[in-house]
Parts: C-alpha cells; structure tokens; sequence
C-alpha cells in the first residue's frame, strides 16, 4: 500500500464521530497538522477490537500538530507541539 | 515475645483488630481466575507457561530503558541508530521487543523537551520500563498532558524557560515512546553501568530531566 501522504504535508483530521472503538482522540478530530512521519501498515484497531481481521492494514502516521493550533487557550509559547498517531482513513489533505 | 495469649493490643497504641487488606475478589479477577483454570484444565497453557509469562513480565522495568539511554550517552553511533529505529537498535542492545508495538525514542535537547502520554488508555512502553505507575493512568495526567503540559511538567518540578519548545506525544496506536534525557554534567568519566544508574524512570517519561 502507497502511503497517501508524504512527510511533511499538511492533513486535516476528519470531524467524524462514529460509534464504536475509534483511536483518533475526540480533541484532535478537525484540527490541522503536518506528517512528521510514516510509522508502517497496521491491521485496523477499529475493526479488529470486535473480533474482525482489521485488514485490509492502514497506513499509521505521526501527525505533529502546535499546541496552540490544538487548544485557543493554550498558554504555553506558540512552538509546543503534540504528536498524535492516526490512522489514514482519518487524514484528509489540507489545501 | 508476643504470643496470641499475651498480646491484647493494649501497648502504646491500643486498637482493636484491624481487618485485612487482601483484594476483594472482583468481577474481573474472578474472570481471569476461571480463564486461566480453564486454559489449564483444556491442556491449551500449562500452569508453568502461565508462571513464566508471569515472570518475564514482572522482570522488566526501568533498568531496561536506563541500559538503553547510558549506551546512547557513550556510544554516538548507537543513539542514531537508536533515535532512527528504536526497537532495532534495543534488540541489538539485547533488550527483548517482546510486544508487536515499535519503540520509537525521542531525544531531549538543551531546545526540545519530549513528554509521553496515552490519552485513550494507559500505552506505556512495558518491553522498556514495565509496569507504568498510577499516575500515568490517572484522568488527571492524560488530560492534563496533552492540554497544558508545562504546568503538568512544573508539578513535577521540571520548569523549562520558554525558549525550550515542549513536545508532547500521546501514544495512541501501535508506537511506544522513550525519552532519552540529556546526559547530567559533571558525568563525563562515567563508564555505562554508573551512567544507566542515574537514568531514572520518570525522566523516560519526560515528566523529570535529570
């Protein structure tokens, strides 16, 4: 599978909030970031947490996002970053 | 000598019998206990297999993550590789990856401090610290990580001046995080094994510097 997404480029997090087991942190859910790296295939945590084969894999990356971008009251300098894995069926490209 | 007969809790202290503070049998222990007798009685595990698995789990800690960071201190080209591929690189060191999840190593810099959370549950990266401690798992500190970690960092008493970028991680899928610290001064004589003795758990963390 070809990675969607290449360090580096700038994602947007998708809104969605279906039910079920989800990995993506409700907090990072439509905030923008940049891939800080691509970390392999993985079987789908989503699926696979109710007994289903989680394939086919999915990419996983490194999303870095600014604390400041994350948080409108974040108090600390405007370079404090958070790294969050997610999955690509998460990411969409930011324009 | 006290005995049953003379001792009637009547000393400087005077109470009466305090109760025991063995477990409560809960739902989920009572749970475990059927699966694992079942297992055995099945002929799937053996109690032994069960005791080693045990064992090996209950052998790891932090002296694992410190043996990693003291060779990454005296060895340059180990740390690239370490920082490059964490869980490579700790095998090579002879640090077992016994887990499906990949280690990945973050370096502490005199501009970048790293910080490590899990968010959604308690990920800790057990092949190299073991057990986490309470407070990892508290609501507490994975809410209060990821959304204001340098005042989190300060009750930890690590104060960084602003002009140290705080980097948070929150392990929310298959990697695992370690911090390297920055190696202390005044320890440039230090051979590994004095070095991976300074190294302490929460420093692997991120929450303390060393």
């Amino acid at each position: 599978m070809t990675p969607r997404f290449t360090v580096g480029a700038p994602v947007n997090v998708r809104r969605g909030n279906p039910p079920g087991h989800i990995r993506t942190p409700y907090y990072i859910r439509g905030k923008s970031g940049t891939v800080e790296r691509i970390c392999g295939e993985f079987r789908n945590p989503e699926e696979l947490a109710y007994g289903r084969s989680g394939e086919p894999k999915q990419v996983l990356y490194r999303v870095r996002f600014n604390l400041k971008d994350v948080w409108a009251d974040y108090r600390g300098p405007m370079s404090d970053t958070i790294d969050v894995e997610l999955y690509e069926h998460w990411l969409e490209p930011s324009s | 000598m006290m005995d049953n007969v003379t001792h009637t809790h009547e000393g400087p202290d005077p109470h009466a019998p305090r109760p025991d503070h063995d477990d409560t049998l809960t739902h989920h222990k009572m749970l475990e206990i059927a699966v694992r007798e079942l297992l055995i009685e099945k002929g799937i595990l053996t109690a032994d297999e069960i005791r080693e698995a045990v064992e090996r789990m209950d052998a790891r800690g932090p002296h694992l993550g410190a043996k990693l960071v003291a060779k990454a201190w005296v060895d340059p080209a180990f740390r690239a590789r370490l920082v490059e591929n964490g869980s490579v690189a700790a095998e090579e060191a002879g640090v077992q990856m016994d887990q499906p999840t990949r280690l990945i190593v973050v370096e502490n810099t005199p501009k970048v401090h790293n910080l490590v959370v899990c968010t959604l549950c308690s990920c800790y990266p057990r092949m190299v610290l073991g057990i986490p401690p309470d407070w990892y798992k508290s609501r507490a500190y994975r809410s209060r990580a990821v959304h204001e970690p340098r005042a989190v960092l300060a009750e930890f008493g690590t104060h960084l001046p602003d002009d140290v970028t705080v980097r948070v991680h929150d392990s929310t899928a298959d990697m695992r995080y370690l911090v390297l610290p920055m190696r202390p001064s005044g320890t440039e004589g230090f051979d590994e094994a004095k070095l991976a003795a300074l190294v302490t758990r929460d420093s692997m963390i991120g929450v303390t510097t060393l």
